[in-house]
């Protein structure tokens, strides 16, 4: 049921990317080039977005156990460290270059986009990396 | 700027449509739906906690082929040489996982819960990929 119902999210978010537009790196890019023929309707992903979200984080800050009685996993992380900022600069240059975040690349690679999946295999290499550090320093 | 394009309705439904996603997620599996999070688990193998994972991915894949079913895909535009996509994968895959979260996990859930550290991150983000785009497109090209 789990694994249903995680897959079933998944295919919903990804509809949620291909219909918002966010799929197209192109408009990504137009999103975020601000000083050019700036296009601000990826804002609206957004607000859409959150004003679901922040509902459902209500529901589930009141409730111990999911709907399905797995335990709710909420972070509760709230330090600023230089971690974040650092891993916050270096994803945003990323998300720059190619206007390709990990949600878009998963949609883009179920296109058969050879781009994306050579954008794909060079993320999950960046995360192995970061994996294999992580671990030298534990 | 013309009015229909302050207001995009199809964007608008996109965000809702993703917001529908993370609630599944969350209420039913107790789960924050950060796809970074989510793909990044899988390097650190724990029993009971791959499934679900792979489940979430193959339906982001295979969203397209839902997709199809009733509509055509719309035009996907890819600029990028091969050589700065590779840069990019990698400098995103690095920093979604040294920063804990991209624009779903941060972004989108992150806000959601009124995280400040996630708002920090996400201002971080957005802001230095638009500085990004500046430099590539404005003054780099000149």
């Amino acid at each position: 049921m789990v694994g249903l119902m995680a897959w079933v999210s998944g295919i919903v978010f990804g509809l949620g990317i291909i219909l918002s537009g966010m799929v197209n790196p192109a408009i990504v890019l137009a999103f975020l080039d601000v000083t050019g023929r700036w296009d601000p309707s990826l804002a609206w992903v957004m607000v859409g977005a959150v004003a679901v979200g922040s509902l459902a984080f209500a529901i589930a800050k009141k409730r111990k156990k999911s709907y399905l009685g797995e335990s709710m996993q909420i972070p509760g992380v709230t330090k600023i460290d230089a971690r974040l900022i650092l891993g916050g600069i270096v994803f945003g240059i990323g998300w720059g270059i190619a206007g390709i975040c990990p949600g878009p690349a998963l949609v883009l690679v179920g296109s058969g986009s050879l781009e994306a999946i050579i954008f794909l295999a060079a993320m999950l290499l960046g995360m192995g990396v970061f994996e294999a550090i992580q671990q030298k320093h534990q | 700027m013309n009015y229909p394009d302050l207001l995009s309705w199809h964007a608008m439904a996109g965000g809702l449509a993703i917001g529908f996603a993370v609630t599944l997620l969350l209420l039913f599996n107790g789960r924050v739906a950060g796809i970074s999070g989510i793909i990044g688990g899988l390097f650190r193998l724990q029993r009971g906690d791959v499934s679900w994972r792979i489940a979430f991915i193959l339906g982001l894949v295979l969203s397209v082929t839902s997709w199809k079913f009733f509509f055509a895909l719309p035009e996907i535009q890819i600029e990028t040489s091969h050589m700065m996509l590779i840069l990019a994968g990698l400098l995103v895959g690095f920093g979604t996982r040294l920063g804990s979260g991209c624009t779903s996990g941060h972004g989108v859930c992150g806000l959601s819960r009124g995280s400040s550290r996630s708002f920090v991150a996400t201002a971080l983000f957005i802001v230095t990929a638009m500085m990004t785009v500046y430099w590539v497109r404005h003054v780099f090209t000149n």
